[in-house]
Protein backbone atom coordinates (compact mmCIF):
# COMPACT_ATOMS: atom_id res chain seq x y z
CA UNK A 1 0.00 0.00 0.00
CA UNK A 2 1.78 3.21 -0.86
CA UNK A 3 1.58 6.16 1.24
CA UNK A 4 -1.37 8.35 1.73
CA UNK A 5 -2.12 11.42 -1.26
CA UNK A 6 -3.26 14.78 -0.32
CA UNK A 7 -6.51 15.74 -1.96
CA UNK A 8 -8.04 19.36 -2.33
CA UNK A 9 -11.24 19.87 -3.96
CA UNK A 10 -13.31 23.19 -3.91
CA UNK A 11 -16.02 24.90 -5.23
CA UNK A 12 -14.76 27.73 -7.31
CA UNK A 13 -17.85 29.10 -8.83
CA UNK A 14 -19.96 25.75 -10.24
CA UNK A 15 -16.60 24.02 -11.08
CA UNK A 16 -14.93 22.10 -8.33
CA UNK A 17 -11.27 21.81 -8.54
CA UNK A 18 -9.39 18.85 -7.25
CA UNK A 19 -5.90 19.25 -6.36
CA UNK A 20 -4.16 15.60 -5.78
CA UNK A 21 -0.52 15.61 -4.25
CA UNK A 22 0.29 11.76 -4.77
CA UNK A 23 3.70 10.18 -3.03
CA UNK A 24 5.49 8.30 -5.37
CA UNK A 25 9.27 7.95 -6.13
CA UNK A 26 8.62 7.70 -9.93
CA UNK A 27 11.80 6.26 -10.66
CA UNK A 28 11.92 6.22 -14.45
CA UNK A 29 14.22 3.23 -15.22
CA UNK A 30 17.25 5.24 -16.72
CA UNK A 31 19.27 6.36 -14.03
CA UNK A 32 22.12 4.30 -12.30
CA UNK A 33 23.17 3.97 -8.60
CA UNK A 34 26.78 4.59 -7.76
CA UNK A 35 27.62 0.95 -8.63
CA UNK A 36 26.62 1.71 -12.16
CA UNK A 37 23.74 -0.27 -12.26
CA UNK A 38 20.40 0.97 -13.91
CA UNK A 39 17.63 1.56 -11.20
CA UNK A 40 14.38 -0.21 -12.25
CA UNK A 41 11.63 1.99 -13.09
CA UNK A 42 8.79 2.05 -10.90
CA UNK A 43 6.10 4.72 -11.29
CA UNK A 44 2.43 5.34 -11.60
CA UNK A 45 0.91 3.70 -14.11
CA UNK A 46 -2.87 4.96 -14.15
CA UNK A 47 -4.94 7.47 -12.22
CA UNK A 48 -8.18 7.12 -11.55
CA UNK A 49 -10.97 9.92 -10.31
CA UNK A 50 -14.10 9.15 -9.52
CA UNK A 51 -17.50 11.81 -8.48
CA UNK A 52 -19.48 9.83 -5.72
CA UNK A 53 -18.37 6.41 -7.15
CA UNK A 54 -18.94 7.57 -10.79
CA UNK A 55 -15.60 7.52 -12.71
CA UNK A 56 -15.13 10.56 -14.25
CA UNK A 57 -11.57 10.80 -15.52
CA UNK A 58 -8.68 8.85 -15.58
CA UNK A 59 -4.91 9.24 -16.67
CA UNK A 60 -1.80 6.72 -17.69
CA UNK A 61 1.32 7.35 -17.03
CA UNK A 62 4.41 6.82 -18.00
CA UNK A 63 7.99 7.64 -15.42
CA UNK A 64 8.34 11.34 -17.11
CA UNK A 65 5.83 12.22 -14.93
CA UNK A 66 7.73 13.89 -12.00
CA UNK A 67 8.76 12.01 -8.22
CA UNK A 68 5.74 13.29 -5.94
CA UNK A 69 3.34 13.70 -8.80
CA UNK A 70 0.99 16.61 -8.97
CA UNK A 71 -2.50 16.57 -10.93
CA UNK A 72 -5.09 19.26 -11.01
CA UNK A 73 -8.59 18.75 -12.85
CA UNK A 74 -11.81 20.33 -12.64
CA UNK A 75 -15.21 18.83 -12.44
CA UNK A 76 -18.24 20.36 -13.85
CA UNK A 77 -21.56 19.27 -12.08
CA UNK A 78 -20.37 18.69 -9.00
CA UNK A 79 -21.41 20.43 -6.16
CA UNK A 80 -20.33 20.90 -2.32
CA UNK A 81 -20.50 17.94 0.17
CA UNK A 82 -20.01 15.02 -3.09
CA UNK A 83 -17.45 12.68 -2.69
CA UNK A 84 -14.22 12.40 -4.84
CA UNK A 85 -11.96 9.69 -4.93
CA UNK A 86 -8.76 8.91 -6.21
CA UNK A 87 -6.79 5.69 -7.21
CA UNK A 88 -3.17 4.86 -8.95
CA UNK A 89 -1.47 1.60 -9.49
CA UNK A 90 2.14 1.18 -10.15
CA UNK A 91 3.95 -0.71 -12.48
CA UNK A 92 4.85 -2.93 -9.62
CA UNK A 93 1.35 -3.34 -8.56
CA UNK A 94 0.97 -1.50 -5.60
CA UNK A 95 -2.29 0.91 -5.15
CA UNK A 96 -3.31 3.86 -3.11
CA UNK A 97 -7.45 5.38 -2.95
CA UNK A 98 -7.81 8.27 -0.75
CA UNK A 99 -10.76 10.15 -1.01
CA UNK A 100 -11.96 13.69 -0.47
CA UNK A 101 -15.18 15.73 -0.14
CA UNK A 102 -16.04 18.89 -2.08
CA UNK A 103 -15.92 21.93 -0.06
CA UNK B 1 11.45 -12.02 -24.22
CA UNK B 2 11.47 -12.32 -20.35
CA UNK B 3 10.91 -8.59 -20.17
CA UNK B 4 7.95 -8.85 -22.16
CA UNK B 5 6.65 -11.82 -20.58
CA UNK B 6 7.10 -9.60 -17.35
CA UNK B 7 5.49 -6.44 -18.65
CA UNK B 8 2.37 -8.74 -19.78
CA UNK B 9 2.10 -10.05 -16.37
CA UNK B 10 2.18 -6.47 -14.51
CA UNK B 11 -0.22 -5.44 -17.15
CA UNK B 12 -2.56 -8.62 -15.90
CA UNK B 13 -2.16 -7.29 -12.25
CA UNK B 14 -3.37 -3.63 -13.37
CA UNK B 15 -6.72 -5.42 -13.98
CA UNK B 16 -6.99 -7.34 -10.88
CA UNK B 17 -6.32 -4.04 -9.28
CA UNK B 18 -9.47 -2.37 -11.76
CA UNK B 19 -11.63 -5.69 -10.57
CA UNK B 20 -10.81 -4.71 -6.87
CA UNK B 21 -11.92 -1.79 -7.14
CA UNK B 22 -15.02 -2.87 -8.84
CA UNK B 23 -15.40 -5.52 -5.75
CA UNK B 24 -14.85 -3.01 -3.62
CA UNK B 25 -17.35 -0.64 -4.74
CA UNK B 26 -15.00 2.15 -5.48
CA UNK B 27 -15.77 2.26 -9.45
CA UNK B 28 -19.25 1.38 -10.39
CA UNK B 29 -19.31 -1.26 -13.28
CA UNK B 30 -21.47 -0.39 -16.31
CA UNK B 31 -19.01 2.07 -16.82
CA UNK B 32 -16.34 0.68 -18.47
CA UNK B 33 -12.84 2.03 -19.48
CA UNK B 34 -12.80 2.16 -22.92
CA UNK B 35 -8.74 1.87 -22.56
CA UNK B 36 -6.29 -0.28 -20.75
CA UNK B 37 -3.16 0.76 -20.13
CA UNK B 38 -1.31 1.26 -23.10
CA UNK B 39 1.91 -0.20 -21.94
CA UNK B 40 3.18 0.24 -26.16
CA UNK B 41 2.63 4.26 -26.71
CA UNK B 42 5.00 4.31 -23.81
CA UNK B 43 7.75 3.39 -25.49
CA UNK B 44 7.70 5.21 -28.55
CA UNK B 45 10.05 7.37 -29.68
CA UNK B 46 8.83 9.53 -32.54
CA UNK B 47 5.84 12.11 -32.88
CA UNK B 48 4.45 9.76 -35.71
CA UNK B 49 4.63 6.76 -33.08
CA UNK B 50 3.35 8.20 -30.46
CA UNK B 51 -0.09 9.00 -32.42
CA UNK B 52 -0.21 5.44 -34.08
CA UNK B 53 -0.08 3.90 -30.44
CA UNK B 54 -2.76 6.58 -29.25
CA UNK B 55 -4.62 5.19 -32.64
CA UNK B 56 -4.64 8.49 -34.52
CA UNK B 57 -2.56 8.48 -38.07
CA UNK B 58 -2.36 12.58 -38.45
CA UNK B 59 -3.04 15.14 -36.42
CA UNK B 60 -4.04 18.73 -37.13
CA UNK B 61 -2.39 21.86 -35.79
CA UNK B 62 -4.73 23.59 -33.62
CA UNK B 63 -4.50 26.94 -32.02
CA UNK B 64 -7.72 26.21 -29.64
CA UNK B 65 -5.01 24.04 -27.35
CA UNK B 66 -3.19 25.93 -24.11
CA UNK B 67 -0.18 24.95 -23.12
CA UNK B 68 0.79 26.63 -20.07
CA UNK B 69 4.31 26.07 -19.11
CA UNK B 70 7.44 27.93 -18.28
CA UNK B 71 9.50 29.77 -21.07
CA UNK B 72 12.79 28.52 -18.82
CA UNK B 73 12.28 25.77 -16.91
CA UNK B 74 15.51 25.83 -14.03
CA UNK B 75 14.86 22.45 -12.64
CA UNK B 76 13.92 19.82 -15.52
CA UNK B 77 12.99 17.31 -12.74
CA UNK B 78 9.75 19.55 -12.12
CA UNK B 79 8.36 21.16 -15.03
CA UNK B 80 4.62 22.53 -14.49
CA UNK B 81 2.49 22.36 -17.74
CA UNK B 82 -1.11 23.16 -18.07
CA UNK B 83 -3.06 21.73 -20.67
CA UNK B 84 -6.19 22.99 -21.42
CA UNK B 85 -8.50 22.02 -25.21
CA UNK B 86 -11.27 24.01 -26.05
CA UNK B 87 -12.17 21.71 -28.88
CA UNK B 88 -15.61 20.42 -28.14
CA UNK B 89 -15.95 16.60 -27.17
CA UNK B 90 -12.29 16.38 -25.94
CA UNK B 91 -12.02 12.97 -25.09
CA UNK B 92 -8.48 12.82 -24.70
CA UNK B 93 -4.97 15.10 -24.12
CA UNK B 94 -1.89 13.52 -24.11
CA UNK B 95 1.24 15.35 -22.91
CA UNK B 96 4.45 14.94 -24.87
CA UNK B 97 7.95 15.81 -24.31
CA UNK B 98 9.78 15.84 -27.74
CA UNK B 99 13.42 14.77 -26.52
CA UNK B 100 12.50 13.04 -23.95
CA UNK B 101 13.92 9.29 -24.26
CA UNK B 102 10.56 8.19 -25.17
CA UNK B 103 8.12 11.23 -26.23
CA UNK B 104 4.79 10.70 -24.03
CA UNK B 105 4.52 11.52 -20.66
CA UNK B 106 1.27 10.65 -19.94
CA UNK B 107 -2.40 10.95 -21.30
CA UNK B 108 -5.77 12.15 -19.56
CA UNK B 109 -8.98 10.92 -20.35
CA UNK B 110 -12.26 13.05 -19.45
CA UNK B 111 -15.41 11.08 -18.87
CA UNK B 112 -18.55 12.67 -18.11
CA UNK B 113 -18.10 15.78 -15.32
CA UNK B 114 -14.88 15.88 -15.57
CA UNK B 115 -13.28 19.20 -17.95
CA UNK B 116 -10.82 19.13 -21.02
CA UNK B 117 -8.11 20.72 -18.91
CA UNK B 118 -5.54 19.08 -16.31
CA UNK B 119 -2.61 20.59 -14.80
CA UNK B 120 0.56 18.13 -13.72
CA UNK B 121 4.29 18.24 -13.30
CA UNK B 122 6.68 16.61 -15.46
CA UNK B 123 10.43 15.66 -16.20
CA UNK B 124 11.87 17.06 -18.99
CA UNK B 125 16.20 16.03 -20.05
CA UNK B 126 16.91 18.76 -21.56
CA UNK B 127 15.28 22.03 -23.86
CA UNK B 128 12.47 20.69 -25.71
CA UNK B 129 9.00 21.09 -27.16
CA UNK B 130 5.76 20.11 -25.62
CA UNK B 131 3.36 18.79 -27.49
CA UNK B 132 -0.28 18.23 -26.54
CA UNK B 133 -2.51 15.65 -28.79
CA UNK B 134 -6.22 15.91 -28.19
CA UNK B 135 -8.44 13.94 -29.41
CA UNK B 136 -11.75 15.00 -29.95
CA UNK B 137 -14.78 13.26 -31.73
CA UNK B 138 -12.21 10.96 -32.97
CA UNK B 139 -9.84 13.65 -34.64
CA UNK B 140 -6.47 14.27 -33.62
CA UNK B 141 -4.96 17.97 -32.74
CA UNK B 142 -2.16 19.17 -31.54
CA UNK B 143 -0.01 22.02 -30.87
CA UNK B 144 3.22 22.52 -29.48
CA UNK B 145 5.49 25.13 -26.87
CA UNK B 146 8.91 24.90 -26.47
CA UNK B 147 10.21 24.63 -22.94
CA UNK B 148 14.28 26.04 -22.25
CA UNK B 149 15.74 23.55 -19.30
CA UNK B 150 18.63 24.70 -17.56
CA UNK B 151 19.62 21.51 -15.89
CA UNK B 152 18.14 18.31 -16.56
CA UNK B 153 16.04 16.08 -14.81
CA UNK B 154 16.37 12.50 -16.64
CA UNK B 155 19.95 11.27 -15.42
CA UNK B 156 22.18 10.59 -12.41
Amino acid sequence: MGSPMRIRAQMKGDVAEVKVLMNHEMETGQRKDASGKVIPAHHITEVTAALNGKPTMKAMWGPAISKNPFLAFKLSGAKQGDKVSISWVDNKGDTRSDEAVIS
Amino acid sequence: MHIERRKALKAGAGMGFFSLLVAAGFVQPGVAWAEAYNEGAFKTKTLDETLKALGGTAAQASTDIVITAPDIAENGAVVPVTLVSRIPNTEQIALLVEKNPNMLAGAFYFLDGSMPEVNTRVKMGETSDIIAVVKADGKFYTARKEVKVTLGGCGG
